[in-house]
């Protein structure tokens, strides 16, 4: 029998199972194939319903389903943390011990936050990246009424490029409609020496910050936070204070990843085409942590577990495996709290950023509804 | 790999697309010594613009930029 194990239930881990139970149907039928989804958590988290929760339009239980729901009933499902690669001796362990073999092994274990990184930020900084912290950023933002609002993107890889310029832009709609946009400054900072890593991103965002009043500091790579003074200073020396700091915190990869030999910063090294790892046989990476050229982004999951269910059945059959990622990428951008625009782009292109629109919002908004079908692989 | 001689830190970042050389930069010098001096290695041409802008917005001294075929290393001190 030739064993699947795949590790993590997020947006990567769910489709490639599903995909794989569709594409190998009569090799699971016949117990040729056993297709099993390792994960930790045993509901299944789509993260970008946390983007509305500080505006009051979501709550984060709609952000959550259990995820033997969402999975194909071909797939095994434990839920379990893992502990441990072993990838010379083709196992898993984990916590209570337990050992599980595997003829391939694919990662989607994602991205974790790391607060800490950073000295002052957990104590000082609010953010919209995980649950709790959109639950208490959404009552902070209720009783602002006046004063700083400092966004920050602490660090880069972070998880969706595009969130923090979503989340400004936003904020700014949401203010004005309220009547305290004349109260309230609005500063966005980013590390490196434009306002995103897409250059045309970067323009399109600068001339609407322009536009909106909204300043821009870019390098500025935050070094510290002091919660008492309400300011935060970046490693090249620029102190900004703040009333409310809404900061992206710095991500990590795991440390399974490091302990395993896959990849020295957390991040598995994969070849950004088979997306197998660069240090193991037998082993694959999809989503947030492999480390390919292009965004942690959930659409980039989404193409890599097509892209890695196609190679696993042609192994599983005995072929040899032909299809290749091309580092495409999607992703619909909120300009406001009414209007949306959408790009798209592969490994080396520049995406085009096309006018923003209030279809393209509702595109986004029923994008977000029937992410649930393209988990369950229907769409 | 071996450092060059005027190196105390070899950051390998060929390969990696814009701007993912200065950021690996930007990690790496927030972990060094004033004094340490860095070679940061980079296939991206951007990183030859972007890379002295930080030094000089940041602080730390730009020594020298050698090119070789299809690749740059910056070399920089920390202060
Ligand atoms: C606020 C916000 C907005 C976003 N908006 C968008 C957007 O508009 N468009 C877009 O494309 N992307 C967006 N993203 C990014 C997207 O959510 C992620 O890129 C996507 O979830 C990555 O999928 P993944 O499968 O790699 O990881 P995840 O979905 O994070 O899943 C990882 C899974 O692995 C499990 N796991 C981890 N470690 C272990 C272990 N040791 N053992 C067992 N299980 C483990 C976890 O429990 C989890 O279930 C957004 C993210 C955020 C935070």
């Amino acid at each position: 029998m030739y064993r699947i194990a795949i590790v993590g239930g997020g947006t990567g881990g769910t489709v490639l199972a599903n995909r794989l139970a569709e594409e190998l149907g009569p090799e699971l039928a016949a117990g040729e194939v056993e297709v099993r989804l390792i994960t930790a958590d045993p509901e299944h988290v789509y993260k970008p319903t946390f983007l509305y929760v500080p505006f009051g339009k979501k709550t984060v239980d709609d952000a959550a389903r259990p995820i033997d729901e969402l999975l194909d009933r071909r797939v095994t499902l434990d839920i379990a943390e893992v502990t441990d690669v072993d990838t010379d001796g083709h196992a898993l362990t984990f916590a209570d011990r337990s050992r599980l073999r595997y003829d391939h092994l694919v990662l989607a274990t994602g991205a974790s936050l790391d607060p800490d990184a950073v000295p002052g930020l957990a104590e000082g900084g609010h953010h919209f990246y995980g649950p709790a912290g959109a639950e208490t950023l959404r009552d902070e933002l209720a009783d602002f009424t006046e004063g700083h609002l400092v966004l920050s993107v602490a660090g880069v890889p972070h998880m969706c490029p595009a969130a923090p310029v979503e989340f400004t832009l936003m904020v700014d709609d949401w203010l004005r409609e309220r009547g305290r946009r004349d109260d309230v400054d609005l500063t966005y900072t980013y590390p490196i020496n434009r306002a995103h890593g897409l250059e045309s991103i970067a323009e399109w965002a600068t001339d609407l910050f322009d536009a909106r009043d909204i300043d821009v500091e870019t390098f500025f790579n935050v070094e510290s936070v002091d919660p008492d003074a309400g300011i935060v200073e970046s490693m090249e020396g620029t102190e900004l204070d703040y009333d409310l700091l809404v900061a992206i915190p710095p991500h990590a990869g795991s440390d399974l990843v490091i302990d395993a030999g896959l990849g020295d910063d957390g991040w598995v090294d994969v070849d950004r085409h088979t997306l197998e790892a660069e240090h193991a046989d037998d082993v694959s990476a999809i989503g947030d942590v492999a480390d390919v050229p292009t965004s942690k982004a959930g659409s980039v999951a989404h193409y890599e577990a097509g892209v890695v269910a196609d190679r696993l059945a042609s192994r599983a059959r005995g072929e040899t495996p032909t299809a290749v990622y091309d580092g495409k990428t999607v992703c619909f951008l909120e300009a406001g709290m009414d209007e949306a625009t959408f790009i798209e782009f592969a490994y080396g292109e520049e995406p085009y950023v096309r006018e923003p629109s209030r279809p393209l919002h509702w595109a986004k908004l029923g994008y977000n509804e029937s992410y649930w079908l393209t988990a369950r692989g229907l769409l | 790999m071996t450092n060059p001689p005027d190196a105390d830190v070899t950051i390998d970042s060929r390969g990696a697309t814009c701007p993912g050389p200065l950021m690996d930069l930007i990690g790496r010098v927030k972990t060094l010594d004033p004094g340490t001096t860095v070679a940061l290695r980079t296939s991206e041409r951007n990183s030859t613009t972007d890379v002295p802008a930080w030094l000089e917005k940041a602080g730390h001294d730009l020594v020298e930029i050698d090119e070789g075929d299809d690749e740059w290393t910056i070399y920089l001190e920390v202060t």
